[in-house]
């Protein structure tokens, strides 16, 4: 690595910052109000007390906040999945996370759930249901305390497929005004009311970017093979567990709050090991910072195409994301 | 060095080695023949410890493995595996640097520039400087084994394990590989224990010979008492014939066909 890698390193991180920044800045810009760019700046400086400045904090910012936090959560979460199974298939949802949090959710409404736990209630009740199934998959691949990973991922996908029955069944048994808010909810949106739990998430899915970094340098020895990394000294059974949590930890948060975001968590970790290569460590925070980047552009254009009509954002991220990644692989040819 | 005593260990319930022991010096290369199926692969990985055995002991350098954290381990031994699963879209020089892991700190997160220093001297010292920036997907199968090898070597261990490392290569590259070892083992005093297949090559360049038969240590010695006729055809039970090469005086195995083709 020399310094010619490092500064490629900060280089990707600069650039991706100032987009960031670029695309945060322009979705504060545009909705129902429109705010020249001049204006959102004015505002976010000096301009309490306005009515853009109450727009902007009010109503945008903690949308882009939430962006942020789950874009660059999922996609590190794919990061680290991908990178522990050591297979581009596998993105945070593959594990039967999703389908536990829109379980749970499902689960509440239909049984009526706003149980005295007030704008909490959906998001609790998705991260019960992403915790217990997570459990339930981490119980059934661990075998006198090592987990074998081809079994966990064929549990976790199988235990994907019964949820989403489960969730049919449901769905088949309840109240037609319960179904548009199911569906609604499992489409995913990044409108949260709550700044007390935006705040939680962005400091859940920070404090990942950073464990997530630290345990690149055992994803990067665990991308040679589970025995190749035990030759260099990595605690490999104690190492998957761990990742194993953090990823879905990080998924459950995400998911319990905005509902299922797809794409992001299998496309950005893909594009980016296209750009700045195998090396978990600067793919982990490039990767966060794409993430965050592009969750917070669809959501503008999930706000902004059909307007007044605000789409659901998990169509979004699909169709730009499949879009994109189908575009990228053709012009680099197959060299994946 | 190395000491093994009364090893048996397998796969679940299965066992495949059986009462194994032995010991290697300080700067010996030592081969370790046997059949198919006859526990060589085992033997390597019970060495590192990635086997638990199920009775009797390795020790490294007086050591027990289990008395020692899996880096301090990884400090001492390098392992070059058969067919590793796979290889990571990382370039030669970054594949090299994983090698520098053992060494690091519970958090460190770069590259010093010993690292650096470290992978580069490997690469000179293995030829491979030339394939520095060019991706591991990019390069043949014997510039591949040689990076696998640098990347054990930046590892700075005193016990060298390689399994099968001339395998699906071509004879030059196969006298490249051992041509290397050979080199590392006198050069940099570095310990050797190599699995091999190839009973000639085997021959031609260990100080001893392990022959392991259905997960037993058949015999020990040097290359000329263990390479003999009656030795090879019970052990692997097909007739060769054994000859020695014109210079000094190795043992060398040709296959003799059943059918009297």
């Amino acid at each position: 690595m020399g310094l010619d890698r490092r500064s490629f390193w900060l280089w990707w991180i600069f650039l991706l910052v100032v987009l960031l920044v670029a695309v945060s800045l322009f979705s504060l810009g545009v909705g129902a109000v429109h705010i020249p760019i001049k204006k959102v700046l004015q505002a976010l400086t000096t301009g309490r007390g306005t009515s853009e400045y109450a727009i902007l904090f009010a109503v945008r910012l903690p949308r882009i906040l939430l962006g942020l936090a789950v874009g660059g959560g999922l996609a590190i979460a794919g990061v680290i999945l991908q990178g522990m199974f050591r297979n581009p298939l596998v993105e945070p949802y593959t594990l039967g996370i999703s389908g536990g949090a829109a379980l749970g959710v499902t689960l509440s409404m239909v049984v009526g759930g706003s149980t005295g736990l007030g704008l909490f209630s959906l998001p609790v009740s998705g991260f019960l249901g992403a915790g217990g199934i997570m459990a339930v998959v981490y119980m059934l691949s661990a075998r006198g305390g090592m987990i074998k990973l081809s079994l966990l991922l064929l549990i976790g996908v199988m235990i994907s497929f019964i949820t989403s029955s489960l969730i049919m069944l449901l769905m088949a048994l309840t109240k037609v005004q319960d179904l548009h808010g199911i569906i609604f909810w499992i489409m995913g949106s990044l409108q949260e009311p709550n700044i007390t739990l935006i705040k939680v998430i962005l400091f859940i899915s920070l404090g990942g970017l950073v464990a997530g970094v630290f345990f690149g340098v055992d994803l990067n020895a665990l991308s040679l093979g589970e025995e190749e990394a035990f030759h260099l000294g990595v605690e490999v059974e104690r190492l998957k567990k761990i990742l194993f949590l953090l990823a879905s930890f990080i998924t459950g948060c995400c998911v319990s709050v905005t509902g299922i975001i797809g794409f992001v968590g299998l496309v950005i970790p893909h594009l980016m090991r296209l750009v700045v290569g195998g090396d978990h460590r600067i793919l982990m925070i490039t990767s966060y910072l794409a993430g965050a980047m592009f969750l917070i552009l669809c959501d503008t254009l999930a706000r902004v195409v059909l307007a007044p009509v605000e789409l659901p954002v998990g169509v979004i991220t699909g169709l730009v994301g499949g879009g994109l990644f189908i575009y990228v692989l053709n012009r680099r040819g197959a060299s994946l | 060095m190395l000491e093994i005593k009364g090893l048996v260990c397998g796969y679940g319930k299965k066992t495949v080695l059986r009462d194994v022991g032995f010991g290697v010096k300080r700067g010996e290369f030592v081969g370790v023949i046997g059949p198919n199926g006859s526990g060589k692969t085992t033997l390597l990985r019970a060495i590192n410890g990635f086997l638990p055995s199920t009775k009797g002991g390795v020790s490294i350098e007086g050591k027990g493995i289990y008395q020692m954290a899996r880096r301090e381990l990884a400090q001492k031994v390098a392992v070059v595996t058969q067919s590793p699963e796979g290889v990571p879209p990382l370039s030669v020089e970054e594949f090299i640097l994983l090698g520098r892991i053992p060494h690091w700190g519970r958090l460190q997160l770069l590259e010093t520039k010993q690292d650096v220093e470290t992978a580069g001297r490997v690469m000179d010292l293995t030829g491979i400087g030339g394939l520095k920036g060019r991706r591991i997907k990019e390069l043949s199968g014997g510039e591949r084994q040689i990076v696998f090898i640098a990347r054990a070597l930046a590892q700075e261990p005193h016990l060298l394990l390689l399994d099968e490392p001339t395998a699906h290569l071509d004879i030059g590259h196969q006298v490249l590989i051992m041509d290397l070892l050979r080199e590392l083992n006198r050069e940099q005093a570095l310990t050797i224990v190599v699995v091999l297949h190839d009973l000639t090559l085997a021959g031609l360049y260990c100080d001893r010979l392990i022959l392991l038969h259905e997960g037993r240590l058949h015999k020990i010695g040097l290359p000329i008492d263990v390479l003999t006729a009656e030795v090879i055809e019970e052990v692997y039970r097909t007739a060769v014939t054994v000859m020695e090469t014109p210079v000094g005086g190795r043992p060398v195995i040709l296959p003799v066909s059943q059918k009297g083709v």
